[in-house]
């Protein structure tokens, strides 16, 4: 199974229109001209992909795509696959 | 069995006759409104693809705009009456009495049944739903819908969240009974609602839990109050599962389907609501860089302007709206013949 990084990397191409290489831990939202709408959309997307429930606060308090995968994996994302 | 469905054989559907519309005059642009709630062109373009939205003029009411809409919905019919008249609005000339008998009244149509709907931004498919019950039931011969709303009179104008958004207009359509393949048929309908989400999208004062005293006022009570983000969430999905039930209530892909008229809300839903349901960009209406959201108005200027653009009679046409309520409603329309463009 690819790992929590990989799949949030793929959603973000996939859903979001970022480039791959755009792409990193370090990369921030904003960086990736990423608003909050599509925090929103975002959100939505790891709920279908990995069955975790982001709020907006949370959804808010993320700044890079690194502080992404970390909430998602203390949510439980990586062990519960999909 | 499907509300609305085509489930028996002989069976009849309500057919849209006649199409008409009014926006006031004023335009209100970007940059004025960026200026004055603390934000810019580009912030309010990037998250919501508005770039203007009419605004009527100090003294003019709701019922102001419907009325032009409905005489002009009631000359593309063909036939100058009606014997009911439905006005779905969230914004009504005052409380009480309902704004629809004024408006009958103001068309010169013999005394019929004439009410006020309020569904908010899903009025005019409640709308549409109601009048074919009506027509079924042999309750009226030729409905008058219109959809109508003045925003700009509800929103706070210094809260960004709220007063980019939406705008005033009017749309009116007329009914009556036909087969269910005709063009102008609407059906099978999909609608719903979940009021415990009711405070996602509210006006706190002004009614009877709340009258709107001084200090209401004071302290923008009687204005819109949205939760963004969540309504943004609701909306997407809500839209997009409903039409994917009227779909499959109808035996129809999405393949099928010739254009998508979504409830003109911000166009990054129309875009998520579409890319969810695979319609191609090409095929969705959008004109909210023009309008903003106009609420009841929403369906029906979006159909005036897929008429404009040059739609076939018998094409079918998905209609969906989501909004306060919650509520939401989705049918299907077989492009009706609206003579010329």
């Amino acid at each position: 199974m690819a790992n929590t990084y990989d799949r949030v990397a793929d959603l973000l191409v996939e859903r979001l229109g970022v480039t791959r290489e755009e792409l990193s831990p370090e990369a921030t939202f904003e960086e990736l001209d990423l608003d909050s709408l599509d925090l929103v959309e975002f959100s939505m997307a790891a709920r279908d992909e990995f069955g975790v429930q982001i709020s907006d606060d949370e959804a808010e308090g993320l700044k890079t795509v690194g502080d992404a995968v970390a909430l998602l994996d203390q949510k439980g994302a990586g062990v519960a696959g999909a | 069995m499907g509300q609305g469905g085509c489930d028996r054989v002989g069976c009849v559907s309500a057919l849209i006759q006649g199409l008409g519309t009014s926006v006031p005059a004023g335009v209100l642009g970007n940059a004025e409104l960026a200026g004055r709630c603390g934000t810019t062109d580009e912030w309010i373009r990037s998250r919501t693809g508005i770039v203007e939205r009419r605004m009527a003029e100090p003294g003019v009411a709701t019922s102001d705009l419907a009325v032009e809409a409905g005489a002009r919905a009631l000359k593309s019919s063909g036939h100058a009456v009606a014997d009911a008249v439905i006005l779905a609005t969230m914004t009504p000339d005052r409380p009480c009495p309902a704004t629809a008998p004024e408006i009958s009244a103001r068309l010169g149509l013999p005394s019929g049944m004439a009410f006020d709907l309020n569904a908010a931004c899903s009025g005019f498919i409640y709308g549409l739903a109601v009048a074919t019950g009506m027509l079924a039931a042999g309750l009226a011969e030729r409905v008058l819908l219109i959809g109508a709303d003045l925003m700009t009179r509800v929103v706070d104008p210094m809260d960004r969240n709220t007063s980019v958004l939406f705008g005033d207009g009017a749309g009116a359509v007329v009914l009556a009974s036909g087969g269910p393949e005709e063009p102008g048929a609407l059906g099978p309908f999909d609608l719903g609602g979940d009021g415990e989400r009711a405070d996602l999208l509210h006006i706190p004062a002004g009614g009877t839990r709340r009258p709107a005293y001084s200090d209401d006022v004071t302290a923008g009570e009687h204005f819109l109050h949205m939760e963004g983000k969540e309504v943004y969430r609701q909306a997407v999905m809500g839209m997009t599962t409903s039409c994917q039930r009227v779909l499959a209530k109808a035996g129809l892909r999405t393949s099928d389907i010739d254009h998508l008229v979504a409830h003109q809300a911000n166009a990054r839903i129309l875009t998520a609501v579409g890319d969810r349901l695979d319609i191609p960009p090409d095929r969705r209406v959008c004109n909210v860089d023009r309008y903003g959201n106009t609420t009841g108005a929403s369906i029906p200027l979006a159909l005036a302007d897929l008429h404009s653009a040059g739609a076939q009679p018998g094409q079918r046409v998905l209609l969906t709206a989501f909004g306060a309520g919650l509520s939401w409603g989705s049918t299907l329309l077989r492009w009706p013949d609206l003579g010329e463009r």
